[in-house]
């Protein structure tokens, strides 16, 4: 299994004129790390759920934003 | 025949908040560069040359972002309908009133109109099908930040949706470039 | 109505990208047939109703010739 998001902690400068973002995230969705899709994914059980989350299969669903939602603030 | 069109899209479009100005965000994949109209041309214009097999892929899924675009411009046409010149010069769109009144135009939000030079068709398989995976994972970044701006919940379920569906995209063409990798179903003998 | 339909033709488009890659997935195909099988039979449903979802011959017309009706996807 892989996450979704990843994090990363940028350089701050003494200098800095901005109160500054201590934390950073970015996307790392699920095509990433499938080269490429097995036969025989599971799928959600209805036609109405797989559109809703816009794919079929449960495993290439990506949330946006991130449910996570770390501070991202200083 | 070639295409055809349906009554219908893809996904509900539902707009609860009266805020024009979300419409200057979302023009940028209208007309804009990662935008919808961007793939479909650059899609339906490299399948002439791309090996046979992967073809149909990229008929398909530029039959599916022209259907996309029809959604964005449901988006736009719904927040700036009903708006009155000073709810437009409120929300910026002032420039685009005194050329266009409310009709949309394929430009990105920063009024720069669309061009061919947007899209890239190399010859090369290889080549043409990072450009369309890169095109793809653009267009998500490009539906995160509009989401990021944007405060109407109704109108960020459809974002996510079409979000979600460059996704799905980026794994087709990944898997389109393993194909014709063509070594799947190589056996290997030591 | 509508959802329904726009639900079974959303699963048909994901199964068409997955199959134009995964060319002899049986299952799959199995699943595509299906669910094209609904799609059409929601369809007509549908347009007995509404009129017409496509042109160009692809739906039949009432009289006086209703594709031309609204309203239009981007209106609804």
């Amino acid at each position: 299994m892989f996450t979704q998001y990843k994090y990363w902690y940028p350089y701050v400068s003494p200098h800095d004129p901005c109160p500054p973002i201590k934390i950073k995230s970015y996307s790392t969705p699920p095509q990433l790390y499938i080269a490429f899709q097995p036969i025989g994914l599971p799928q959600f059980p209805t036609a109405k759920e797989a559109l809703m989350h816009g794919t079929l299969w449960p495993q290439l669903y990506s949330p946006y934003p991130n449910p996570q939602k770390r501070n991202e603030k200083s | 025949m070639v295409w055809y069109y349906e009554k219908k899209l893809q996904y509900p479009v539902k707009v609860s908040t009266c805020n024009p100005m979300l419409a200057k965000y979302l023009i940028e994949q209208y007309g804009g560069a990662d935008g919808e109209l961007a793939a479909a041309l650059r899609y339906m214009n490299q399948r002439y040359t791309l090996p046979d097999k992967v073809v149909g892929l990229l008929t398909d899924i530029a039959t599916e972002e022209l259907s996309h675009l029809e959604m964005i411009a449901t988006m736009i046409y719904k927040l700036t309908k009903d708006a009155t010149p000073e709810q437009l010069k409120a929300a910026g769109l002032a420039d685009h009133y005194v050329n266009h009144d409310k009709a949309l135009f394929y430009q990105n939000a920063s009024g720069v109109p669309f061009t061919a030079s947007y899209i890239q068709a190399k010859g090369d398989p290889i080549a043409d099908l990072y450009e369309d995976i890169a095109a793809e994972e653009k267009a998500r970044a490009t539906y995160q930040w509009i989401i990021d701006l944007s405060d109407d919940p109704d109108l960020n379920d459809s974002l996510k949706f079409l979000r979600e569906r460059e996704i799905v995209h980026s794994l087709r063409f990944r898997e389109a470039v393993e194909i014709l990798k063509e070594e799947r179903n190589t056996k290997k003998f030591f | 109505m509508l959802e329904e339909i726009q639900a079974i033709d959303f699963v048909i488009v994901e199964l068409n990208l997955y199959l134009d890659t995964h060319p002899n997935d049986f299952e799959a195909i199995k699943q595509f047939n299906d669910f094209t099988e609904k799609s059409m039979k929601l369809k007509i449903q549908f347009e007995k109703k509404f009129g017409p979802l496509m042109n160009f011959g692809k739906s039949f017309s009432n009289y006086p010739f209703n594709w031309v009706d609204t309203p239009w996807p981007w209106q609804v």
